[in-house]
């Protein structure tokens, strides 16, 4: 047994660095493969700046991060924000940040949540891999910030935020979810954009040249082309090379918007996978520092009081509850993975035959780098989490005139409730399928946008708002269809339409079917 | 590798361009919600941030999301009593929050107001909206002529009163030491001399013998001490007086009367288009008086002295009297404050109402009574119409008192600004 690292409760910059040390030794010892490690000591001020420009450590000016400043500022003011607990930027070398009020335990607490934990789920999920460069992130964003202001002094703050406004209501459809994109370098980014300027210019002429088309007009609808032929569902990428009107700096300010979606996308979709891992990570390494008695009794009773909090999840009926806090899942379905291996029942034998009784850190690893928060869930939920958080699923169906438990934590349901709760987790299924459709590039201009529901749930009432976005950028006509199976839900149009107009195109459609 | 950085040190408000931009947009609401902050504060208490909610409907970020309907399944945690098949009643529908997106963030209560904070200088900037606050800073004003005496040393001329015996008397003391050392020594050395004659035994010398010797010696002692004796203990030139400088003290306290017509012809936007001019010359005097009182005097008919909830938010109806509140302000200083301690604003509001037979009347209490007595008094007339015969009374004041008296029409808000212009041109000269 060695000697307790520290035994008070301040912390110093020499106490951090012999934690990091040791936490590191021990990080190594489990396999966690990170990026090198940087650790910023901050203010209670400087963590809420922090926390407002959404873990960027820069960011560029808008109206929406000061919003978000006051709002983190209150809360902090009125306590309901306990402490900023953890931020850490997705970048090489990784930044964690740590909070000077805060004690030495909830200081080891952090290092070995972010800075092993995160650090190392960056370094290693295959969705990070794909669509984040962690080395040339924060020269984007510097780059990003830059240009921006620069248009500001050219063009106006009004006419800036316009755009980034607009950019920001349709952020989350800014990714190709199933196209490997080209990595983004700053330097690249420079050389590149000119050339994009004039080269999307010159495009853009292609696709709009108005060949005057004698006798085409009359073509029945089936047989023309559509443009884009495929439906798009990376709205962003599709303004920012085909919207008519845009300037070529508003290009850009469409294209930074994007770069900052696809960069923001992978930690959207492993929300649960991330933060389970994370807080596996600081349970492991903490209790492993107090087994070789390098950190006292009262350092680890402290430390279970803080983890406890960070895991708890309220039942559904509680006053607190708000949905199922992804800390919790994550950390209970890794912590059974490495039960599964270690101490296998019959029940994780018939359920996981490849895992039971395997070496528990080459399963996590595994677990850790191949899979999204949808596919984990379906993949490695046991029957015993299950069990231990009493899942059970819900079905709320419009035409039903009552809820309807669809499934609950026994044998019968095991499948079921894993399959909903993965479903859950599915982006498309969280957020409505929207793509580009057509855009009439011998008529109007217009532009198309298709509505795909999934079981019939209809666009929430912000849909007219965004449109408005839609074609603030598109600078032409825009349409929503909302469509199942060939009949059309609902329709929304910006410029708002008449209803009769409404009516009139629908008779034409049916007409024409 | 780890590196451990102190950041600390670096820049806190990176946030405060972002605050900013944010404060910009919603320009419109924030005024509005400082507007309505003015109401409910005294004007005693202008000075300080001030909580603004905005709706959260108006801040939303639009997003393409899931409406209600169709058909939604959520797993949920902490099952206590179902199984599977069972069926549970609707809540009426109308009521909101059901099952939906189980990540929504703001489905907490009483988040339909966004709340936040601005300083005080914000709440200023809106509260004045785009005029160009005066910087209100430390002015030389034309005060009452009070004075202090402050100890200035020593000076050879004075009053016996201001006599400083110590100082005098130390000086003659001096005077005598520099005038009579040199004799002194000689007789201290005469007298050295003389004691050693007499010590030494007698030598017989027939020229000059030793009685001769020491009578000599006594003789040159005695001349030189009724010298020194000569030497004045005091003399005029020793004398210090205490020397007090007279310094203008300005006083610092100042009392502002605020006097308002409140007949039915002031409606509640006239009060508060008043009540911004006064708060903007308490501000202003605040900056320069240690301590301010304010006197609230309203009148229809006759004047009276309120508390300010009184002064600004009860009706009265009836006709207008000006000259009840100018004689009821007279009889205030005359009782509470003196001139000579206080320095007396005044700020008075009108919709330019009044009886005709009253405005001379009005006039004469002004210039006789009551200017003389004033730092600054300013008149704004809150009316788009024409004037009535008050203004032209006040006119000719203003002609005859350009240093006291400033008067102003005023529409709006905006307008009451040059009245402070002019407050400020004069006493910057």
């Amino acid at each position: 047994m060695s000697k307790p690292i520290s035994t008070g409760s301040e912390w110093t910059f020499d106490l951090i660095q012999q934690y990091d040390n040791e936490i590191a030794k021990l990080a190594k010892e489990f396999g966690l493969d990170t990026y090198p490690n940087q650790i910023e000591v901050i203010s209670a001020e400087q963590m809420m700046d922090a926390y407002s420009s959404v873990g960027m450590p820069v960011g560029y000016n808008h109206w929406s991060f000061g919003k978000q400043f006051l709002n983190t500022s209150k809360q902090y003011q009125r306590g309901q924000m306990g402490l900023a607990y953890e931020i850490v930027i997705n970048s090489d070398p990784c930044i964690a940040y740590l909070m000077e009020e805060n004690t030495m335990m909830m200081q080891a607490l952090v290092i070995a949540h972010a800075s092993y934990g995160h650090n190392s789920f960056f370094k290693g999920n295959y969705l990070f891999r794909t669509w984040t460069d962690a080395s040339a992130i924060i020269d984007y964003l510097v780059f990003a910030r830059k240009y921006v202001s620069e248009c500001e002094e050219r063009h106006g703050v009004d006419a800036v935020e316009e755009i980034l406004d607009s950019c920001h209501a349709i952020m989350n459809y800014g990714v190709d979810r199933y196209k490997r994109p080209a990595p983004i370098s700053a330097a690249e980014e420079r050389r590149r954009q000119k050339e994009r300027e004039e080269y999307l210019q010159s495009q853009l002429n292609d696709i709009w040249r108005t060949i005057p088309t004698f006798g085409k007009g009359d073509e029945p609808e089936s047989r023309r082309q559509r443009y884009p032929v495929d439906p798009q569902e990376n709205l962003l990428y599709f303004i920012e090379k085909n919207a008519p009107l845009l300037e070529p700096w508003e290009r850009e300010l469409v294209r930074i918007v994007r770069k900052l979606a696809q960069y923001f996308y992978p930690q959207r979709q492993t929300q649960v996978m991330n933060e389970g891992w994370a807080s596996f990570w600081h349970y492991t390494l903490i209790n492993a520092l107090y087994d070789k008695g390098l950190v006292t009794e009262g350092f680890i009773m402290e430390f279970l009081q803080s983890h406890t909090a960070v895991i708890y999840q309220p039942s559904f009926d509680s006053p607190w509850y708000s949905g199922i806090n992804p800390y919790t899942l994550g950390f209970a379905i890794y912590s059974d993975l490495r039960r599964i291996c270690e101490a296998p029942t019959d029940e994780d034998r018939h359920w996981f035959p490849d895992i039971a009784g395997g070496d528990w850190v080459e399963v996590l690893h595994f677990a850790m780098k191949n899979f999204k928060d949808e596919s984990f869930i379906l993949q490695f939920l046991s029957p015993k989490v299950i069990r231990d958080l009493k899942l059970f699923a819900i079905a709320d169906d419009d035409q039903e005139p009552t809820y309807n438990v669809s499934a609950i934590h026994d044998e019968a349901g095991y499948r079921l409730i894993r399959e909903k709760l993965a479903r859950q987790y599915n982006l498309s299924y969280r957020e409505p399928n929207i793509q580009v459709w057509n855009v009439d590039i011998r008529g109007d201009r217009s532009l198309t946008l298709r509505h795909i529901p999934i079981d019939r749930v209809p666009l929430g009432d912000d849909s007219d708002e965004v449109l408005r976005h839609v074609h603030r950028l598109w600078g032409f006509d825009v349409h929503l269809e909302s469509r199942d199976d060939e009949s059309l839900l609902a329709t929304y149009h910006c410029p708002p339409r008449r209803e009769s107009e409404d009516l009139e195109e629908l008779e034409d459609r049916i007409g024409n079917a | 590798m780890t590196h451990v950085i102190d950041r600390r040190l670096n820049g806190k408000n990176k946030s405060a361009v972002n605050r900013e931009r944010f404060l910009r947009r919603y320009r419109k609401h924030i005024k509005k919600a400082v507007a309505e902050a003015v109401q409910k504060r005294s004007i005693t208490n202008i000075e300080q941030g001030e909580n603004i909610s905005i709706p959260s409907r108006d801040l939303k970020e639009p997003i393409f999301h899931h409406g209600r309907g169709g058909k939604r399944e959520m797993v949920h945690p902490g099952n206590k009593e179902f199984i599977a098949g069972d069926r549970l009643p609707k809540p009426p529908s109308g009521s909101g929050g059901g099952t939906g997106d189980g990540q929504a963030s703001d489905q907490g209560e009483g988040m339909d107001e966004f709340v936040f904070q601005i300083t005080q200088d914000e709440f200023l900037e809106f509260l004045f909206d785009d005029l160009a606050l005066p910087n209100l800073a430390r002015k030389k004003l034309k005060d009452t002529e009070t004075f202090k005496y402050v100890r200035a040393g020593y000076s050879t001329q004075g009053t016996p009163a201001k006599l400083n015996v110590v100082r005098s008397l130390r000086g003659a003391y001096g005077r005598r030491l520099s005038l009579g050392g040199s004799r002194r020594r000689k007789i201290r050395e005469l007298e050295a001399q003389l004691a050693e004659l007499q010590a030494a035994p007698d030598v017989p010398d027939p020229a000059f013998s030793k009685k001769d010797q020491i009578q000599a010696l006594e003789e040159e002692i005695a001349a030189l001490k009724s010298r020194v004796k000569r030497i004045p203990w005091i003399d005029e030139i020793d004398l210090r007086y205490n020397q007090h400088l007279k310094q203008p003290q300005p006083a610092t306290s100042a009392v502002m009367f605020c006097l308002m017509d409140v007949s039915g012809s002031m409606s509640q936007m006239h009060k508060d288009i008043a009540k911004r001019f006064f708060i903007l010359l308490y501000l202003f005097l605040k900056k320069n008086y240690q301590r301010i009182d304010v006197v609230f005097i309203r009148h229809h008919t006759s004047a009276k002295e309120v508390d300010e909830e009184e002064f600004f938010y009860s009706r009265e109806t009836g006709g207008t009297i000006v000259s009840s509140a100018l004689k009821l302000m007279q009889q205030i200083i005359e009782a509470r404050y003196s001139p000579a301690e206080w320095n007396i604003y005044a700020a008075q509001a009108s919709d330019g109402d009044n009886w005709n037979d009253d405005s001379p009347v009005c006039g004469k209490i002004l210039s006789e009574q009551i200017l003389p007595l004033v730092q600054y008094y300013s008149y704004v007339e809150i009316t788009p119409q024409d004037h009535q015969m008050l203004w032209y009374e006040y006119e000719k004041l203003q002609q005859a008192h350009p240093e006291s008296f400033a008067m102003q029409q005023i529409a709006d808000a905006a307008d009451i600004y040059p009245v402070f212009r002019q407050l400020f041109e004069r006493k910057a000269a």
